[in-house]
């Protein structure tokens, strides 16, 4: 994967994409962000699921997800979050709740993590808020 | 005074462990259980199932083609199942690369919606799959197949039919499992053969459908498929690493097959 490709990207208009009913305008916001962390892999070749998981993260809590995986993909699970939080991680588990080897990336409240399966089966994506308060996030994957 | 001192090796247990774990990077089991699971994000879809079979080598789509189904169902769920399956066949004609078949079943999909009263918005949809379909873009053609199966189960939610939505994800992973079963079948690979390891996609499936209503769990259909599905999850329920040989992909194919057949026919288990 290649990591010269997460330069942000200016917006994303992601046509076939879908508001979820009922997400709130912080959240709308933190998935457009999340979208556009996840347009940087769309030049390499992913491509970004019709859909995401947005909530909470709170300071010493983990905001888990559960996203099942075919061995032989790449894929890259991307995610950001509002004001207050200053920043978040993106981590990836296997079924047994160990933590997996990912590549990262960091930009404050914008973050990702990207992960090729070595067994298909279910994983658990954790967003993890390590500076500021408590605040809304959504995550977004693609895959190659 | 010994209990309190057995109390306080506990805590203390309980916090080096607390604090391993952490360090370790381990979630623990009870945090685990609490993990969100959602239709949009949980499942994958049959686009991510065909591009991991995919990488095993060259894939004959063509040669997975089934002949056409029937359009004239009266039994609601049976639609939603076939729906799901006709969006399956969609990703898999864009695999082909074949325009004329993503119209053709872009052109049922729409008909199956209709029957289902989700079709207004999708009308637009299918014009989109024949565009694209003429102007041979795949990538876009597959995001549509996606945007389409979201849209048709966004209209069954708000038109009090969220029973539903589960049955047309349901019928795209079986077919997307006959077809990738099928494949395997015709030309084992062991990198191929480790897509069929889903349990836990299968468990959710499963108890989504136990949360419909018991009503519409009683169709006969739907108890069938139900049934069958929890043979299948033993099927795929393989340990992590282990590939499944050419005899236990057989197996799931045939539990697959039935199934499909059973949700083609016009004439539903009784």
């Amino acid at each position: 994967m290649n990591r010269s490709l997460l330069v942000p990207l200016s917006v994303i208009v992601f046509g076939v994409s879908v508001t979820t009913r009922g997400d709130t305008d912080a959240e709308v916001q933190a998935r457009k962000d999340a979208l556009d962390v996840a347009a940087a892999f769309s030049n390499d070749g992913f491509k970004i699921r019709d859909g995401h998981w947005c909530g909470i993260v709170k300071p010493h809590d983990h905001s888990l997800v559960a996203v099942n995986l075919y061995a032989g993909n790449e894929y890259w699970f991307s995610a950001s979050a509002t004001e207050p939080a200053k920043k978040i991680a993106v981590s990836v588990y296997d079924e047994t709740g160990k933590k997996v080897t990912t590549e990262s990336y960091d930009n404050g409240e914008k973050a990702a993590a990207g992960f090729a399966p070595p067994s298909s089966g279910e994983y658990l994506v954790s967003v993890d808020l390590l500076e500021g308060e408590q605040s809304s996030f959504c995550l977004v994957y693609s895959y190659k | 005074m010994i209990c309190l001192a057995r109390l306080a090796v506990i805590v203390l247990m309980a916090g080096i462990f607390a604090a391993f774990g952490a360090e370790t990077g381990r979630i623990p089991a009870d945090q685990l259980a609490k993990a969100a699971t959602s239709d949009s994000i949980s499942i994958p879809t049959p686009g991510e199932l065909f591009a991991a079979l995919e990488k095993s080598g060259k894939i004959n789509w063509a040669g997975q083609y089934r002949g056409p189904i029937p359009m004239t169902y009266r039994n609601r769920p049976q639609i939603a199942l076939n729906l799901g399956g006709l969006i399956a066949d969609g990703f898999i004609a864009v695999e082909a690369k074949d325009g004329q078949q993503v119209k053709n079943i872009g052109s049922d999909i729409v008909k199956l919606a209709k029957a289902l009263g989700v079709s207004e918005k999708l009308l637009s949809r299918g014009n989109s799959i024949n565009e694209f379909a003429e102007n041979s873009e795949w990538d876009t053609l597959q995001e549509e197949l996606e945007a389409t199966q979201n849209e048709v189960k966004s209209s069954m939610q708000s038109h009090a039919d969220q029973d539903l939505v589960i049955l047309v994800t349901l019928g795209g992973w079986i077919r997307g499992t006959q077809v990738v079963t099928s494949a395997i079948l015709q030309n084992y690979d062991e990198l191929a053969a480790k897509v069929l390891r889903q349990p836990a996609l299968v468990h959710f499936m499963q108890s989504k459908i136990n949360e419909i209503s018991p009503e519409l769990r009683n169709e006969p259909l739907i108890k069938d498929v139900s049934d069958q599905l929890g043979k299948i999850e033993k099927l795929v329920s393989f340990p992590p690493g282990k590939t499944p040989d050419v005899e236990e992909v057989r197996k799931v194919n045939e539990a697959v097959n039935k199934m499909m057949g059973e949700i083609e026919s016009k004439e539903a288990p009784q």
